[in-house]
């Protein structure tokens, strides 16, 4: 992992070099689903269409991005021993707000994902981060990393709910897009078919970017 | 004295001649380069290739793998036989006509070669060109495992599968299954099965149900219906299938186990058949291509829980009329004996230790068994049971090899 693993010692610019890296790295280099192959169970379960793959995008990115921040801001307080309950209590309350956010406010997309939203608290991102980076690194650069990852998360997120959702209903955000002809392909709604498309991402990905082949 | 000898001598003379003069051209720097593997592929497919394994402990025998894919191809034809005609005759006796065997045979071969060819030719063409375009891209020669899987994909097709079907499914099983993981031999799951599985979940109305088993049915269902064996027994029982089998325009047929075992009834291509698949199944024997032990320890597994099931029956109440049917039944019905012997024994996915075979091919047998009574949804159970153990084989054969070793380490 290339990771910066200690804080710069002087930040001078607010998005230097480094901390744009924290932003992009997730992105491609060190995507947390294709690369790290975290959070598969909720790329599986909540791409069945883009709208929930995007709020629950934005969900992971707000949680990851503020608990890093605050995990960040205690990092020197908190003692070694009972750092994982902290981070923990951290994670569930952030998924809690997010939780009653959604609620009120895209109660049909709440109703849908259901279980997956509190799942949140059990994403492997969101603790890794906070291990790998929070726990070491100043909170400006803590914040960017867990927005980064996020939105590095989200992205095969999307892009995995667009194929299923366009060949398994014909539809994008639930617009009609493909003529009435096609026949829609069932396979593309279960599970399944997420671990495959993942793959094949994963497959692309490394047949663009070499340096992610390890051939050990 | 050899009795092909004169045709090697002057056919064989005269083809190898063609081939060298024709070589130059697909080498580096030649005309046609960029076509060198097909160019090898079909080489290697008239000729045995003189290069001999250089590393690695091996055992010399005249045969290679083309030549062993072609047997497993040889082997299957009986049920492509079985199966182009009873396409044809079940289409004609569902429409009132021809009830007898050979009542309009001639017809009902045409039929039956104009639905079944052009799934034969989509599988073929489709597969192997995608098995073409791999080679080329990668540099490495075209492998020859998909003569066989080509052959497999429409046995195992109800007849009226759209063909695109065919051809999206071939693709899916080819490239996700096969190349992904590094071709020919490297492959974990079964590919003609997988490419079943693909439409069975992608399109299932196509391939489940009762409307799809006779081909032209779907023109006009509500003349006639005709499940499966499974089919009339996942839902009626097993005293339903000797009456209600199938009904065509003006009567019903119901399903006497010889039927079962001739073919003569609704289901994939080549599946129906018991007794094509058992001629299948002794040539590949015979010639020692197939594993017997695998084959023979699906059918004791399948027969092992069937009988179990039947106990379960007496014993409690279930309101499952699936678990009444007796045990040897299950060996006939459905595609356990098609998949027992030409998908189950698939070299590079079964078991490869002795031991490993016989667990591999119980487990299969007794899967199959518990998917195709326990869970409605799938009638057919032996596709994903094999899909399923495919999948533990090298988990078997490892722990068949450690505990070899342990075995041979206590020894001293």
């Amino acid at each position: 992992m290339s990771e910066v693993q200690t804080a710069a010692k002087q930040p001078t610019q607010l998005l230097g070099k480094k901390e744009r890296r924290l932003l992009t790295d997730p992105f491609n280099d060190n995507n947390p689903i294709t690369v790290q192959v975290l959070g598969i169970c909720s790329a599986l379960a909540v791409t069945v269409a883009v709208k929930n793959a995007l709020v629950m995008s934005i969900a992971v990115m707000v949680v990851t991005g503020f608990a890093n921040l605050i995990i960040s801001l205690l990092r020197n307080t908190i003692p070694n021993r009972v750092r994982m309950i902290v981070q923990l209590v951290v994670i569930a309350s952030l998924v809690s707000i997010v939780e009653m956010i959604l609620h009120a406010f895209q109660y049909d997309v709440y109703k849908q994902m259901s279980v997956y939203i509190g799942l949140i608290i059990t994403n492997c991102i969101i603790m890794g981060r906070l291990e790998a980076f929070a726990m070491a690194n100043k909170p400006w650069q803590s914040l960017l990393d867990g927005i980064g990852n996020g939105v590095g998360y989200g992205a095969i997120l999307v892009t995995v709910a667009l194929f299923r959702e366009v060949f398994g209903k014909g539809t994008i955000m639930g617009y009609k897009v493909l003529p009435s002809w096609y026949e829609p392909n069932g396979l593309m709604l279960i599970p399944a078919a997420a671990i495959f498309l993942i793959g094949i991402i994963i497959w692309v990905q490394r047949a663009m970017n070499k340096k992610l082949v390890d051939i050990s | 004295m050899d009795p092909i000898k004169p045709i090697r001598d002057t056919v064989g003379k005269n083809l190898w001649k063609q081939v060298e003069e024709l070589e130059p051209n697909f080498k580096k720097g030649g005309m046609l380069q960029s076509l060198h593997s097909t160019f090898d592929a079909f080489k290697t497919f008239l000729f045995v290739p003189p290069i001999t394994t250089q590393r690695g402990t091996h055992i010399k025998d005249a045969i290679d793998l083309k030549r062993t894919m072609f047997i497993v191809v040889i082997a299957m034809i009986p049920c492509l036989l079985n199966g182009i005609f009873n396409v044809g005759h079940l289409h004609y006796v569902a429409n009132g006509m021809y009830p007898g065997f050979w009542e309009g045979f001639g017809p009902k071969i045409l039929y039956g070669l104009s639905k079944v060819l052009p799934i034969v030719v989509v599988s073929y063409g489709v597969g192997l060109g995608v098995e073409f375009a791999f080679a080329q891209y990668r540099g490495h020669p075209v492998n020859e495992g998909f003569l066989v899987s080509a052959m497999l994909i429409p046995l195992i097709m109800p007849p009226d599968i759209p063909l695109w079907m065919v051809a999206l499914a071939t693709v899916f099983s080819v490239v996700i299954v096969k190349e992904a993981f590094g071709g020919t031999g490297m492959n974990v799951l079964n590919v003609a099965l997988t490419a079943r599985v693909f439409i069975f979940f992608a399109y299932p109305t196509y391939i489940s149900g009762d409307q799809v088993w006779i081909a032209g049915m779907s023109d006009n269902p509500d003349a006639y219906s005709g499940a499966t064996v499974l089919g009339v027994w996942a839902k009626q029982g097993f005293d339903a299938v000797k009456q209600v089998g199938f009904s065509t325009i003006n009567q019903s047929v119901g399903y006497a186990p010889i039927d079962m075992f001739l073919g003569f009834i609704p289901g994939s291509i080549g599946e129906t058949s018991k007794l094509a698949v058992l001629i299948g199944a002794l040539i590949l024997i015979w010639t020692g291509v197939g594993s017997w032990r695998i084959m023979l320890s699906v059918f004791v597994g399948a027969f092992v829980m069937g009988l179990l099931l039947n106990a379960m029956d007496l014993a409690f109440d279930f309101n499952n009329p699936h678990l009444s049917v007796p045990a040897y039944y299950h060996l006939i019905a459905g595609g356990l004996a098609f998949g027992a012997v030409f998908m189950a024994t698939d070299p590079v996915t079964a078991a490869q230790t002795t031991t490993g075979k016989y667990i591999y091919g119980f487990l299969v047998g007794v899967l199959s068994i518990v998917i195709r009574v326990l869970n409605p949804a799938y009638p057919e159970g032996v596709m994903l049971a094999i899909l399923f153990m495919n999948v533990f084989a090298p988990l078997i054969d490892h722990y068949i090899i450690q505990s070899n070793i342990k075995r041979r380490l206590a020894r001293g």
